[in-house]
């Protein structure tokens, strides 16, 4: 907001002459122009001004002084144990991150089939490739792909078929908080199309029903549905049924993400202009058609920067299977802590933990916002 | 759409379609169809999961019944507003837990307000430094989950802090260690009520004032301090009565007993922790809802008011905040409905919450998972009911302002 | 909806139309096994994920007897609160989570419980500076506790019965716990004696800090399953038993195939499968003592090797000698 901005202007004396530091040909005064003028206009433009810039100033400098002394200058980055980074430093002990890197990143997934890890995370951003850039040549064979990637890396991931089966309770560390967050995702995106358009229906049954669902969805804590997946959603499938736990959790992190992902898409079909649904009715298509081929379209193109930012807080959300039991990146670190050689050092796993929650959720709400931008000037 | 259908019959008329063909293809009977056919699914489905609960809990030899509710929980609650022993029954213990939701949301959102708003103005601040800080202190708290805000939160509280004998104090009576915060518990004497009503005058006589203001601005253009005069008044009024009635009232002031502080009241640490960590996390999103307000009040408006000689902090205040409220107000709802959910993580860090109580403790020590998780769903969707249901109220009334 | 839950159940694990435990267990090759999330000594994880501990221990010498390796068992961790349902949702075929057995969970929760492999009692930890020397002087302090466990209702009872108060803190997990305690968050700490000796075992200054005398329940612990099934219940007990019995007869994993060759005691070739068929009565095979022996070694093998006086635990076998010794444990005979 720059409304107090004055314009520059030439400003004439009435003798002809100019006003001090207007003349063209001269460079302004360094009080108007520079560094300085900067400074004083941006930092100490009034009392609250100057106030709140040595209050900002003082934050800073304590909080970055601390920080650093702790994180790096007093941190130990090589040890066995607790006691050889208490041996060599008093700051953080990041040894213990080394120690477990692949712990943190594959769960307790048997070490010599990692590779299925690993290529199913490169086929996934295969995968988003397609969905994300508009202009690549042959997107709907690439679109395709993607449709079919959840099966390839449930394939991958679970095993079968010529794999070596691993059991999904192998599944853990960040490879979880992936699995989970892509899963939600991926299927709450035709779920949530459908009840979107549900709750736009002429009809007073399947209206009600969608928008009561989408209403208790988003009116309950994700924490109770991952505890209805525990305790409660095995009781509703026959007896003698044996319900995996992963696919009960992504069941209902599936049905969460929706009743987001429906007001989401929502949103893009009421910026869809009225004349669109008109046309298609003029074209003489019929509801699904007109869905399909002319209003669909262009509400999912505008949503997807809903869709991404709806993303990041299931993604963040994810860290939540801990209180069942599943140990993801943060419950492998606290239950690696058990282990008497590295007790007592929580805080270092948190600040991990909170780093790199914060690198890849940043950067993908970059994206979301520079998308937004690029969608804004295309309409 | 179904204008499309109904020609495509009367083609079809000359072959004579039979009756249920005929009823498919008008556009008022295939509604009512598709509608009976979906009632008839969803029902078919909740049989079939109803039914297939009644043979789990046959096999595992349970029941289904909420009188586990009348017996004794045998546990103990460290935070309770209401009286509860470990003799008391697990739905008292429910109570207890939905009191200690209620009462983190209250004071979570209130500061989150408060701290969002303030957030989202310095960010639009002209000053570089300070608008840089809160707008990194926006992307690191929003970028990292919640859940890791109150576990970190918590353990600065519980390693950082003193413990009770090295307690932080202020004046002997307020006291800060990793027990908690202390404060004087007040004890009301017999002339207190004087005070209240007093109190309760005074809030009659700041709405009296503030619309005979406004009535007064409209007419004359004449601006009070309203702000100023009507603090004056709620404060001065009651402690006037207060002295006047002469003081009936006296603190107990905490005093360090064998191992913790004695008297007075103690904010624990979990509480602290849920409460900082969720005001936090939820204001920063209020900062970026409170920013995108502001931007969104065109630029015309400034200029208007820059021109009839506003100061900056008057224009926020009189012209532009209150147009940007009818943009803010929606989101903000969502933000307050996702800070009273996110309170349920508080059973990561030991809060006694519903989920820790009910859902929790309760739970297990009865084995009636079914049972338990219904009610906390259910107190859960009231809770979001409720604040939903205030917050269009207050939607409405600012929107009647609109003129 | 039946056909497409089917359809997952057939993606994900083979679907068992409601045979028993050991039919789904011997079908799938694997052990499930319920653990405690993290606790030293008893069930933890080391550099490379693998489980280890008393429990994880007891885990594979089931799986030796059932499966025939005792290397197949997936391990489940579980916080006091889940472990029950993961049991009840067939997550799990049985528990090795320092379960105490009581009352109502095995008449009302309709748990089955089975031969204790630990007998152990509540007590307290507190900071020698505190001058605390015994439990009922703790009035007014702030105790710590894990939630969903006995632990908490036999606080509350103590407290009450001596008519003081406290403050409890109500933990999810031993970890956050001792973090809690080390960090004064609370003047005491609470639980099973045991797990108390296996926390301190991990403090800097383990000399700072003393057990209080009073051990206020009893806490019997041992295995889980489901209520119903009687052989697998069978099982399960009896692989225990083959454990204590192993120690008495002096059966270890080093001797064990030696053993089963003499003959000269006839209780030891009943159990090693040389003599008669004890195992086929448990729908096992001949030899499935002689495997459990194997896989982890007996009772006393088990027990030094993680929670014993040379390890960092150090815990004496007291109540848990066996009853030639002055313990309680006992294996009724194999015949």
């Amino acid at each position: 907001m720059t409304p107090g901005k004055e314009e520059k202007t030439l400003a004439v004396t009435e003798g002809g002459g100019y006003l001090p530091g207007t003349h063209p040909d001269l460079p302004p005064p360094s009080s108007v122009h520079g560094p300085i003028h900067w400074i004083r206009v941006n930092l100490f433009g009034s009392v609250t001004d100057t106030a709140l810039t040595l209050l900002a100033v003082y934050f800073l400098y304590s909080a970055i002084t601390f920080l650093a002394g702790w994180m790096f200058i007093n941190a130990a980055f090589t040890g066995e144990s607790r006691n050889d980074c208490r041996a060599v430093a008093d700051g953080a002990c990041w040894a213990f991150i080394g120690n477990r890197l692949s712990l943190f990143i594959y769960g307790f997934y048997p070490e010599p089939e990692r590779w299925r890890v690993d290529l199913s995370f490169v086929l996934l951003i295969l995968a988003i490739v397609p969905v994300l850039y508009e202009d690549m040549p042959q997107r709907g064979k690439g679109l395709a792909y993607s449709c079919l990637y959840p099966l390839i890396a449930a394939w991958l991931l679970v095993g079968g078929f010529g794999l070596e089966k691993v059991s999904t309770d192998q599944f853990g560390g960040l490879m979880l908080n992936v699995v989970i967050g892509v899963t939600g995702i991926a299927f709450s995106l035709p779920i949530g199309i459908v009840l979107a358009l549900g709750r736009q229906s002429q009809l007073p049954i399947v209206r009600i029903l969608c928008v009561s669902f989408i209403e208790i969805i988003r009116g309950v804590p994700l924490i109770t549905l991952l505890f209805v997946a525990a305790v409660m959603l095995s009781y509703f499938v026959p007896p003698g049924t044996d319900f995996d736990l992963l696919v009960r959790m992504l069941i209902m992190v599936t049905l969460f993400a929706s009743g987001y992902m429906a007001e989401v898409i929502r949103g893009g079909l009421q910026a869809i202009p009225n004349g669109q649904y008109e046309a298609a009715d003029a074209m003489g298509l019929k509801y699904w058609q007109s869905m399909r081929l002319v209003v669909l379209p262009q509400a999912l193109k505008i949503s997807i920067p809903g869709i991404v930012n709806t993303f990041i807080a299931l993604y963040k959300d994810t860290t939540l299977v801990i209180v069942i039991g599943r140990l993801d990146i943060l419950g492998i670190g606290n239950s690696s802590l058990a282990d008497t050689k590295w007790q007592g050092l929580s805080t270092e796993v948190y600040i991990f933990v909170a780093l790199f929650f914060f690198f890849s959720c940043f950067s993908m709400s970059r994206y979301s916002l520079w998308l937004e931008k690029k969608l804004h000037t295309g309409h | 759409m179904s204008g499309v259908a109904n020609q495509a019959s009367i083609k079809l008329v000359g072959i004579e379609p039979n009756f249920l063909l005929r009823l498919w293809r008008n556009k008022d009977t295939r509604s009512i169809i598709l509608q009976i056919l979906t009632m008839a699914l969803l029902f078919a489905f909740l049989a079939y999961i109803i039914n297939n609960a009644v043979l789990n809990l046959a096999v595992l030899g349970k029941t289904f019944s909420f009188d586990f509710l009348g017996f004794p929980a045998s546990y103990d609650i460290n935070q309770r507003l209401i009286e509860y022993t470990s003799q008391s029954t697990h739905f008292r213990a429910m109570l207890v837990g939905i009191l200690n939701t209620a009462l983190v949301a209250f004071f979570g959102i209130i500061t989150a307000t408060i701290v969002g708003f303030l957030f989202g103005i310095i960010r639009l601040s002209n000053n570089w430094i300070a608008s840089h800080i809160v707008y990194c202190i926006i992307e690191f708290t929003r970028n990292i989950p919640v859940l890791l805000h109150i576990l970190l939160i918590h353990g600065i509280i519980v390693h950082v802090l003193p413990s009770p004998r090295q307690a932080h104090t202020l004046a002997d009576s307020i006291f800060l260690s990793n027990r908690g915060l202390t404060i004087p518990d007040p004890i009301f004497g017999e002339g207190f009520s004087f005070t209240v009503i007093a109190f309760f005058a005074a809030i009659g006589i700041i709405i009296g004032f503030a619309r005979w203001a406004r009535k007064v601005r409209d007419e004359s253009g004449k601006i009070y301090p309203v702000f100023w005069i009507s603090t004056g008044i709620l404060f001065g009024l009651p402690f006037l009565v207060f002295l006047l009635s002469g003081s009936p009232l006296s603190w107990v002031v905490p005093e360090l007993g064998r191992f913790n502080l004695k008297g007075g009241i103690t904010m624990i640490p979990e509480f602290l922790a849920l409460w900082l960590a969720l005001s936090l996390y939820t204001s920063v999103f209020i900062a970026e809802i409170v920013r995108a307000g502001i931007l969104a009040i065109s630029k015309g408006q400034w200029e208007a008011s820059q021109a009839v000689g506003l100061q900056r902090n008057r224009i926020l205040q009189l012209v532009v905040i209150p147009q940007a409220l009818r943009v803010i107000i929606p989101p903000l709802t969502s933000q307050y409905l996702n800070l009273t959910k996110n309170s349920s993580l508080a059973i990561a860090i030991g809060y006694m919450d519903i989920v820790a109580t009910i859902g929790g403790i309760s739970m297990m020590q009865t084995g009636k998972e079914m049972e338990s998780m219904i009610l906390v769903l259910s107190i859960y969707l009231c809770f979001s009911l409720v604040i939903s249901a205030f917050m269009n109220w207050y939607n409405k009334r600012i929107k009647l302002v609109e003129r | 909806m039946r056909i497409i839950i089917s359809l997952f159940a057939a993606f994900f694990m083979a679907s068992a139309a409601n045979a028993g435990t050991l039919e789904d267990v011997k079908k799938r090759g694997v052990l499930n096994c319920i653990v405690n999330t993290g606790l030293p000594g008893f069930s933890y994880t080391d550099k490379t994920g693998r489980w280890k501990g008393f429990d994880a221990d007891m885990c594979r010498s089931l799986a030796a007897a059932v499966v025939g390796d005792g290397e197949k068992v997936k391990f489940i961790p579980a916080t006091g609160k889940t472990r029950f349902t993961l049991l009840n949702s067939k997550e799990g075929d049985v528990i090795f989570r320092n379960t105490t057995w009581t009352f109502v969970r095995d008449v009302d929760v309709k748990l089955t419980f089975l031969p204790t492999t630990y007998y152990d009692g509540q007590g307290f930890i507190i900071r020698k500076s505190k001058g605390v020397k015994s439990a009922k002087e703790l009035d007014g302090a702030t105790v710590c506790i894990q939630t969903g466990t006995t632990t908490e209702l036999n606080l509350a009872d103590f407290f009450r019965a001596n008519k003081i108060s406290y403050k409890p803190v109500p933990i999810e997990s031993n970890e956050e716990a001792r973090k809690n305690y080390l960090a004064d968050r609370c003047d005491t700490y609470t639980t099973d004696a045991s797990g108390l000796a296996a926390t301190r075992a991990t403090f800097d200054k383990p000399g700072d800090h003393m057990i209080l005398p009073e051990i206020i329940s009893k806490e019997p612990l041992g295995p889980v399953v489901r209520h119903g099934d009687d052989q697998w219940a069978d099982i399960v007990r009896w692989t225990v038993y083959a454990l204590i019995a192993a120690e008495q007869h002096g059966i270890t994993a080093g001797n064990v195939d030696k053993m089963a060759m003499d003959k000269s005691n006839p209780n030891v070739s009943r159990m090693l499968g040389s003599e008669g068929n004890l195992g086929g009565m448990l729908g096992l095979d001949k030899e499935w003592a002689k495997r459990v022996i194997k896989a982890q070694g007996n009772y006393a093998e088990i027990f030094e090797r993680n929670v014993g006086l040379k390890t960092p635990v150090g815990l004496s076998r007291g109540l848990n000698a066996l009853y030639t010794k002055g313990g309680l444990q006992y294996s009724p005979p194999f015949r």
